[in-house]
């Protein structure tokens, strides 16, 4: 495929999400369509990140605790040592990847369920901490966490102070958006390049893989630390919008989203988990007019979609386009 | 501490139980089923319909938990996760199917049962109270028919047709193939007989500590861990499994009661540490 082709999908994505999705939004008046939307495209950034550890055939339940992570060290840079958030969201993402590379260097070890679980335990882990440190201040959370302000360099203003903006809602969305982009951007080229290859390898056999001379163990390291730090950014995001983070504002189920974000888009295909994320965050929403049914009919439909797409969303497009 | 030893005792009677079902549905169908703990939840409230509201005996309704439970899971073998398997590219999908039936049986159990927390009377009055222990009966009861069903159980594994078919097939299923053994057939049997566990279980635990709707998840955390202490498919592990998480849940809530409520913390921790040193669990066989 030569590079003249994408370029046509990726130009069109971005008139949708930058001109097209603003322009409708303020047509029909429907602002708390960007809150939904802003979500999404957090959601998708951390989902991402599992899509990696997917890639290097690990089942990842643990996003959730890199995504709380994220939130409170953003939260307590920016209420307890009064940094600026713009500073505080890349060491928020850093300090994720530190701690993604401390933790999954032994945990990295465990294969299949095994790492499933201690990632899902993982997330718990976290929610508990947040609860039992003094520095996050227990179960009532950080709160009144203020809005981004400016960011400037040399005395240029690149972003605005959110606090003075009269829509910080649309601020926040184009923030988001932006952010998923360069977060797929990333992972994309990631994943056609000759690491990615070799991830690739590592998800196919391991031993095998190490026996002609890939270097598994600093390889799983590097691709666990990208997830947790898209983790760790997606949460400072989260927590900065709500302008707060609780101990349960990340938990097991949250976790269990971002897993079934990617199954949902496709395994194998790079912007499964955007897809998988947009469709469970709206079909969710839409649902919610059914009442008590809501759950049943959401998790009806999951069962149903399993049972006939198991490979994804996105293999639907595959076999069309193999047959046509 | 003998009261601390003896409360972990029995506790770890349940887990083990509720751990069994789990692996043996593992080790048969490389399924980590997160339906698990709801699978306790509405066995507890199939028990509590039945003993609870109709009045019947207790026996009764066991016997419906367990036999509704294995129903279940044959179908959910046969119309899910057998057809996932077939048409899936990789074997983690079904850990979506798992994880939507358990959405599924929430939404059931909260659409059919309501939110609140439901108790039943208890089924033997009175409390054992001698040697510095003190036990009321019908913990003793529900205790023993535990150790009860997981003799049962091992005992059927080790000796019947069926038990050693399972385990044919849990060793190698190629192979198990080869010989003869009808692969659907058992890994159909396998899941009904770790969903029945889990529902016998359920209606055991709802006669004690009652059960809302909202446990389900918890209990399915608590099942994984034990099995990961044990290690993932087999028999004797997520039997050691079920009692370790028992005992250190029992000692950890008398020792660390000053520090507040970290008990979980404390373990996770230690699990976490142990699973890096032993990435098998106990017993384990190595993963891939």
């Amino acid at each position: 495929m030569t590079r003249s082709v994408k370029i046509a999908p990726v130009a069109a994505f971005l008139a949708i999400v930058f001109i097209a999705v603003p322009v409708l939004i303020s047509a029909s008046g429907r602002i708390d369509l960007y809150y939904t939307l802003t979500s999404v495209a957090l959601l998708s950034i951390a989902s991402a990140g599992v899509w990696l550890t997917f890639y290097i055939g690990r089942i990842n339940i643990g996003q959730g605790a890199y995504a709380l992570m994220g939130g409170y060290v953003s939260a307590i840079l920016v209420v307890t040592y009064g940094w600026s958030f713009w500073l505080t969201l890349p060491v928020a993402g850093l300090f994720c990847a530190a701690a993604s590379v401390l933790i999954g260097l032994p945990i990295l070890r465990l294969r299949g369920v095994y790492f499933a679980m201690v990632t899902l335990v993982l997330t718990e882990v976290a929610r508990l901490l947040a609860l039992a440190l003094p520095i996050t201040n227990g179960a009532k959370g950080m709160v009144s966490i203020p809005l981004p302000g400016a960011l400037t360099i040399l005395g240029l203003t690149i972003i605005p102070d959110f606090a003075t903006l009269h829509n910080s809602r649309l601020a926040f969305y184009l923030l988001a958006v932006a952010l998923m982009l360069v977060c797929f951007a990333v992972v994309y080229r990631l994943v056609h390049s000759r690491v990615g290859k070799l991830c690739q390898s590592l998800q196919q056999n391991e031993d095998l893989a190490s026996s002609i001379g890939v270097n598994i163990a600093y390889l799983r390291v590097i691709a666990y630390a990208v997830s947790s730090f898209f983790g760790g950014v997606a949460g400072a995001i989260f927590a900065a919008i709500s302008q707060s983070i609780y101990p349960s504002s990340f938990t097991v189920t949250d976790s269990v989203n971002f897993m079934l974000n990617c199954f949902l888009g496709g395994l194998g295909y790079v912007f499964g988990p955007m897809l998988g994320t947009l469709v469970l965050y709206f079909g969710w929403d839409l649902l919610f007019q059914t009442g008590r049914f809501q759950l049943l009919i959401y998790s009806t439909l999951m069962i149903v979609l399993m049972l006939f797409l198991p490979n994804g969303l996105l293999s639907l497009a595959a076999t069309t386009r193999k047959k046509g | 501490m003998e009261q601390v030893i003896a409360n972990g005792f029995y506790l770890g009677a349940q887990y083990a139980l509720i751990a069994l079902g789990l692996t043996l549905i593992f080790a048969l169908m490389n399924v980590l089923n997160f339906a698990h703990g709801q699978m306790y939840v509405l066995g507890g409230f199939i028990t509590y319909t039945i003993y609870g509201q109709l009045g019947l005996p207790f026996v009764v309704a066991l016997l419906a938990s367990g036999v509704t439970l294995a129903v279940v899971g044959a179908l959910m073998e046969k119309f899910l996760f057998r057809t996932v398997i077939r048409r899936s590219l990789r074997e983690e999908s079904t850990m979506l199917l798992a994880a939507a039936t358990a959405f599924f049986f929430d939404a059931v159990i909260l659409l059919l049962f309501g939110e609140k927390q439901r108790g039943v009377p208890k089924i033997v009055k009175g409390v054992f109270n001698e040697g510095g222990i003190i036990m009321p009966y019908d913990r003793m009861v529900v205790g023993v028919l535990a150790l009860v069903f997981i003799a049962a159980f091992v005992l059927y594994m080790q000796y019947s047709r069926v038990g050693r078919a399972m385990r044919a097939l849990a060793q190698d299923r190629v192979a198990a193939q080869l010989m003869g053994v009808q692969v659907d057939r058992y890994s159909m049997i396998g899941f009904a007989m770790g969903a029945m566990l889990a529902g016998i279980v359920g209606g055991l635990l709802v006669t004690i500590t009652g059960v809302n709707s909202g446990i389900g998840g918890p209990i399915s955390i608590k099942a994984f861990m034990m099995v990961m202490i044990g290690g993932a498919g087999v028999v004797g592990g997520a039997i050691a499994g079920g009692f370790i998480l028992g005992m250190m849940e029992s000692v950890g809530l008398t020792v660390l009661r000053q520090y507040g409520d970290v008990t979980y913390l404390v373990i996770f921790a230690a699990l976490m540490v142990f699973l890096s040193i032993r990435p098998n669990g106990l017993m384990g066989k190595p993963w891939g």
